[in-house]
């Protein structure tokens, strides 16, 4: 059996893969993307929890996540192309009329 | 079986005068502020007068309880009334003259574009004196006592334009606050040892206290405390400066706070304190000295004055210098006696003074006065009395109450009585000469104004254009009743009866053995000083009205004693050297550059300032960049799972 740690190991990568794309990439679907790496690095380590400790409360947080991704992908991907038709770019940077 | 008196209205009236001139007083007419001014001081009065009228019938002391005030522990002070004899007396002194001059500014002041401002200090005065008058302790007497020093300020002040004036104020809020530091810790001793401010609750663990007269003891501390206090008050050695300049506010305030009652109290203070000084020797000494110098002191500098007002004041000052005198060896009820008179002369003295202001048109240097007796003769005829009345001659008001302090002076010490009456050969001098140069002679004032000089100091008024005119009778009518009290005032003197009257308050504890054949000596010294008061009539005649160009030379073969006489000692100039400079100095040094600038500025402007260099650094955290927000998020979180991880590996 594979131990609980390797699961937990993996999950961090992801997450640290996540962040770091979500913080070096200029890209508004690059982002989107980490964003979702992340959560699927916490979706990791929530399943490898219940498993290790039998508790399935663990997997159905994962839903919850899940079904949240999927509703936030909707909207985001709809504010991403609402964007792109105004502002003809998906770079973030330039995106920053709010900024003084 | 007493009556409710219902005391506390005889200060409240005035309280309420003030308070519906105060608020609505701007805009309503002349008319109605005199009204409402006169009708509360008249009510006051009225009110003490039926007081005084079912007097007989009281059970004295009376005491009302209005209110309770402070409660801690055993100690309490009340709003709560005392009325004897000596407090009847000062009530209706306050009240009547208080309400002549009320009646006597409406003439006074009719033109002055503060109307409704002077009526409202005047009765705020007048209920500030009447609680002091009637306070039952201590403390309530002190408010009265710090109120009528607050409605002096204000008054002094009244032409606050006027730089003087406004100093002028200003300087006799400051000695007084000397005066009253002193009567504080007095207050402070009193209710150490004492555990009451309430009269009797003192007077009564005072009684069986033995007099002091090994040496100084506790009441000897507290009397010369308290004394300190009324020398602040009453303008005495060393703190009189205050009062001759305090004549810079009209001349109505002069007459009722600097001469007929405020400055009195501190007489009263004293007086009402007497069981706690016939127990001190030592400081009922110090009592008569002090007023026994100050009487001469200030007799000499009146003698130089060309102020009409100024002259008064000194006057004043020495006056009072008499009544301590008279409360230093003893005889209070003569301290209280000449209180009333001199309300009386003083009082008309100084209207007097102002019907003359008023007359020539704003004018106060009497040489450029003079033959005024044929342009207002009924100023000039009651002028005429009171000057009588202060000189001491019979049977006028001052001698009676002045040969009274005399002759008391005498039997405790004779070197008071031979300061009194060369004091009193003084005072008859300075003011025959006030009245001779005033109204003997030619008017002076035209002279003036033809050889295109400006004419002086208009004050307020506007007239005072051609000749000299008589005051409208609403002045008038207050002259006079001043003017008949001067005269008979004095007559309840006769037989010891006020003494007598007195006598409940004052008692005679500590009964003096009567001198062998003290009639015939009092009869003596009674010739002595009325002769001394002729002489200075008639050497006032000689070198003002026979010899005008006397006094000249007198000046001039005194030299240097004269110009001293003349610039008051220098008394001021000495007290700005010894203690208004070093103090104004060292507030700016010190207070204002040191603790104001450095300590209390700084901390205050580094801490701005430090706020400021901080936030300038930590600002940059909140650049607007939404991934630099989510870099910091990501590297707290880390240092966050660092932490635990270090924890975790630790344990």
């Amino acid at each position: 059996m594979v131990p609980l740690s390797y699961y937990l190991l993996l999950s961090g990568i992801l997450f640290a893969c996540g962040v770091t794309g979500f913080l070096i990439k200029r890209n508004i679907i690059t982002i989107f993307m980490s964003i979702e790496l992340m959560l699927n690095g916490v979706n990791l380590s929530f399943v490898a929890f219940a498993a290790h400790w039998h508790v399935l409360a663990g997997q159905v947080f994962v839903f919850f996540v899940m079904v949240v991704a999927a509703a936030e992908a909707a909207v985001g991907l709809a504010i991403i192309i609402a964007v792109y038709r105004t502002r003809e770019t998906l770079n973030v940077d330039q995106v920053n009329l709010l900024k003084l | 079986m007493t009556p409710n008196l219902n005391l506390w209205l005889i200060p409240t009236l005035p309280l309420a005068g003030a308070a519906i001139n105060g608020f609505f007083g701007k805009k309503s007419s002349r008319g109605a502020v005199s009204a409402v001014g006169l009708f509360f001081s008249g009510a006051a009065f009225a009110w003490a007068l039926s007081v005084a009228l079912r007097f007989s019938s009281l059970e004295l002391p009376y005491q009302e309880y209005l209110a309770h005030w402070i409660r801690s522990g055993n100690f309490t002070v009340d709003f709560a009334f005392y009325l004897d004899q000596l407090s009847l007396v000062m009530l209706l002194v306050v009240t009547g003259v208080g309400f002549l001059i009320h009646i006597y500014s409406v003439g006074y002041m009719w033109d002055d574009p503060s109307y409704y401002r002077f009526f409202t200090y005047l009765n705020l005065f007048m209920f500030f004196m009447l609680t002091l008058v009637l306070a039952n302790n201590y403390l309530l007497m002190f408010i009265g006592w710090e109120g009528v020093g607050l409605a002096s300020y204000l008054l002094i002040g009244f032409w606050f334009t006027k730089d003087s004036a406004a100093s002028a104020g200003k300087k006799a809020f400051i000695v007084n606050r000397i005066g009253d530091f002193g009567f504080l810790i007095g207050l402070f001793l009193v209710i150490q040892h004492f555990h009451s401010l309430n009269f009797s609750a003192v007077f009564e663990q005072v009684r069986p206290i033995a007099p002091e007269t090994a040496g100084a003891g506790l009441l000897t501390a507290i009397g010369i405390l308290l004394m300190v206090g009324a020398c602040g008050k009453s303008a005495q050695i060393p703190l009189y400066v205050w009062l001759p300049d305090a004549m810079e506010g009209p001349t109505p305030v002069s007459a009722l706070i600097h001469a007929a009652t405020m400055v009195t109290a501190g007489v009263y203070m004293v007086s009402r304190s007497h069981l706690i000084f016939e127990r001190a020797p030592l400081a009922l000494t110090v009592v008569a000295i002090i007023g026994t110098l100050t009487a001469l002191f200030a007799a000499t500098i009146g003698v130089t004055q060309t102020d009409i007002k100024k002259v008064l004041a000194y006057s004043t000052v020495s006056q009072l210098g008499y009544m301590f005198m008279a409360c230093g060896v003893g005889a209070f009820s003569a301290g209280i006696f000449h209180l009333m008179t001199h309300a009386f002369f003083k009082g008309l003295l100084f209207l007097g003074a102002g019907s003359v202001i008023h007359a020539v048109g704003g004018e106060q240097d009497m040489r450029n006065m003079g033959g005024l007796k044929t342009y207002i003769p009924i100023t000039f005829s009651v002028m005429l009395i009171a000057t009588a009345a202060i000189a001491g001659i019979p049977p006028l008001a001052g001698f009676w109450s002045k040969d009274e302090i005399l002759w008391k002076a005498y039997e405790a010490n004779p070197v008071y009585w031979v300061i009194g009456a060369i004091t009193a050969f003084i005072t008859s001098f300075y003011m025959f000469r006030l009245l001779f140069m005033t109204f003997w002679g030619d008017y002076k004032g035209i002279n003036v104004d033809d050889h295109g000089h400006a004419h002086a100091a208009h004050g307020h008024s506007e007239h005072g254009h051609g000749e000299p005119h008589e005051s409208p009778m609403v002045m008038l009518a207050p002259l006079m009743i001043l003017a008949f009290l001067s005269l008979v005032g004095g007559l309840v003197g006769i037989h010891n009866a006020f003494q007598h009257f007195l006598d409940p308050v004052f008692g005679s504890e500590f009964p003096k053995a009567v001198t062998e054949g003290a009639g015939n000596t009092e009869w003596l010294l009674m010739g002595i000083s009325v002769l001394f008061s002729i002489a200075g009539l008639v050497l006032a005649y000689t070198l003002y009205v026979a010899k005008p160009y006397l006094p000249q030379k007198i000046a001039d073969s005194l030299g240097r004693f004269y110009s001293a006489v003349l610039n008051k000692y220098y008394v001021d100039e000495l007290y700005a050297k010894i203690f208004v400079k070093p103090l104004v100095n060292g507030s700016t040094a010190v207070l204002w550059q040191g603790v104001d600038r450095r300590v209390i500025d700084d901390t205050v402007n580094n801490a701005a300032d430090g706020a400021r260099h901080v936030s300038d650094e930590v600002r940059h955290m909140q650049s607007g960049n939404l991934r630099s927000y989510a870099g910091w998020i990501a590297a707290g979180a880390a240092v966050v799972l660092a932490y635990m991880i270090w924890r975790g590996v630790a344990r």
